[in-house]
């Protein structure tokens, strides 16, 4: 048994800055990992083991990351029995549980053995960050389809370029990354197609510009897509996918002003080998909703974590940083990080700076004002179902279609998100629902209806938040088995 | 200059950077899909890319059901593609 005042779970923005914080205020911290080595899916970078010069490619914020790097291996060798950190990388928490003053945590590797199976701790900061969100599309199950964050991990961290001819889909920020990463590496990017239109952002620009960062890496991007001659095409969406056995071309459409497919604008399809698709993030709740708080739905309808002005969630001693508090980026998950360490030092009865804690309270306000903008700015358009077919696959994991959720409503009378994954099984395999949860979501209510988070939260509880063994299930201690 | 490992997919040599992933061995010698799914019998490959979507399931020296865009590669290391196989206990 590994006892720690605190366990951080993830080691992206938020949770390095958490956990490199906390053990810098004298707590003794645990910081687990899925990934081979610390930076998350923002910081994703070559293998360390194997140094090329070139590590900060195509990153941003790369030295708030080598400064964090280079504190947390600090940490790491502390000969202090406080203050230190005890990074386990490689491993996911697949169960948490209450345990005594604190929370137990059960890992499994992400390959291999097993090294650390359980950590005790008497707090937890959860930074489990998210991933891309996805909608359905006639032929999005065709290898050369890829969430535009994959193919943004296959350059940052293995140098790999997902196709040689690609358009960029969806909505939001994260498509300029990349696209423009693409055309650096030396991909042809036909076209950017975002279904927003930019005009949302001048209507807010106050919160546009409460973060004035932001305003800089635009004019940059601006100067990429210059210089590789890539489109960027407003209120355009790719609308269905063609090949037989991968990618061959994508057709593409126009939405009118309220997102609605237009039926007088005809486009002529792009012979594309690579469709990297984002809209926006889903944010993993698992572990949150497995420690008992609550949770909400934000404004880009993705649910989220319900946390004070502290990052305190509503369970004594479990805080939460980074995304699963709101989509915001990985600047805001940074200042969250420190600030729920800072709330976690305090709450154990370590002094911390008053000063430290109203600065990063400011720049968290502005930050969320920004991110409000953002996800009203790069809705989900309302006509994302104009383009489905009855043929069209909702789960990739269970290969569930558009027909079957339709006739799981119709024929059976299935009117919520719950029942339509029983009846028809979106949601069941693999993955969990991680990828379609979305989309069945909106597709088991009536049409245009907002997402509550009674339509969310059920399809975020996972009993297991990773894929176990049976061996694993069958010799995992449990508190309720007194077992130490 | 990178260090190189050498692999087989489906006995056929490949060669990776060392450090890479499965995943992206495969990207790079132009294999984009390694598994048919069990209802359609569709080929499937990378699509979320960073461990989500289970979607690029692999036998890794024959283990079955190893995410291709999470495990390193490894000199000598044998890949072989082929449908899903449920052995794990799913929450």
């Amino acid at each position: 048994m590994v006892e720690f005042d605190l366990a951080v779970v993830g080691a992206g923005p938020a949770g390095l800055s958490a956990a490199v914080t906390a053990a810098e205020h004298g707590l003794r911290v645990a910081l687990v990992d899925a990934g081979t080595q610390p930076g998350g899916q923002f910081w994703r970078h070559p293998d360390e083991q194997h140094p090329r010069p070139d590590e900060g490619r195509g990153q941003h914020l790369w030295s708030r990351f080598t400064d964090l790097r280079a504190r947390l291996h600090g940490l790491e060798s502390a000969a202090a029995t406080t203050g230190r950190i005890e990074l386990v990388s490689g491993h996911q928490v697949w169960f948490v549980e209450p345990a005594g003053e604190g929370f137990a945590l059960h890992l499994t590797a992400v390959h291999g053995e097993t090294r650390l199976p359980r950590v005790r701790a008497a707090a937890l900061v959860l930074c489990p960050g998210g991933y891309d969100r996805q909608l359905p599309v006639p032929g999005w199950e065709l290898p050369g389809v890829m969430a535009a964050g994959g193919v943004q991990a296959l350059l940052k961290a293995h140098r790999s370029v997902a196709g040689r001819r690609a358009v960029v889909a969806g909505t939001g920020p994260f498509l300029l990354p990349v696209a423009t990463g693409l055309a650096e590496a030396g991909a042809e990017v036909v076209a950017i197609c975002e279904a927003g239109s930019l005009s949302g952002w001048a209507r807010r620009p106050i919160d546009a510009a409460a973060v004035p960062s932001k305003a800089l890496e635009a004019v940059e991007y601006a100067a990429l897509l210059a210089k590789h001659r890539i489109p960027y095409r407003m209120r355009t969406v790719v609308t269905a996918i063609h090949g037989e056995t991968e990618v061959g071309a994508v057709s593409v459409g126009r939405l009118d002003r309220s997102g609605r497919l237009r039926t007088d604008v005809s486009l002529p399809d792009l012979d594309v080998d690579l469709v990297a698709f984002g809209w926006g993030f889903t944010p993993s709740l698992e572990l949150i909703t497995a420690v008992g708080a609550s949770t909400r739905v934000d404004v880009d309808e993705s649910l989220v974590a319900n946390v004070d002005d502290w990052q305190r969630t509503d369970v004594p001693g479990a805080y939460v940083a980074g995304e699963a508090t709101g989509v915001g980026g990985a600047l805001l998950a940074i200042a969250e990080g420190e600030l729920a360490a800072l709330a976690a030092s305090r709450d154990a009865g370590r002094p911390v700076s008053e000063a430290s804690v109203r600065r990063l309270q400011r720049q968290i306000a502005r930050g969320r004002r920004f991110a409000a903008a953002m996800h009203r700015a790069h809705p989900v358009p309302a006509g994302w179902q104009d383009w489905l077919r009855q043929d069209t696959t909702v789960c990739r994991c269970e290969e569930t279609t558009l027909g079957e959720i339709c006739d799981a409503r119709r024929e059976l009378g299935a009117t919520d998100a719950r029942t339509v994954k029983l009846l028809a099984r979106p949601g069941m395999g693999w993955c969990q629902g991680r990828v379609c949860g979305f989309a069945a979501a909106k597709l088991a209510k009536p049409v245009g209806e907002a997402l509550t988070t009674s339509d969310l939260a059920p399809l975020a509880k996972r009993t297991f938040a990773a894929p176990v063994s049976l061996e694993t299930l069958a010799t995992a201690p449990t508190e309720s088995d007194g077992a130490t | 200059m990178t260090d190189q490992v050498s692999l087989t997919f489906d006995g056929v040599a490949i060669t990776a950077a060392a450090g890479q992933s499965v995943g992206a061995a495969l990207t790079d010698a132009g294999i984009r899909s390694w598994r048919s799914t069990r209802r359609g019998g569709r080929p499937r490959g990378l699509f979320c890319g960073i461990g989500v979507c289970f979607d690029c399931l692999v036998t890794v020296d024959g283990r079955p059901n190893q995410r291709a865009c999470l495990v390193p590669v490894r000199d000598g290391m044998r890949l072989e593609s082929g449908g899903l196989r449920e052995v794990d206990a799913r929450g």
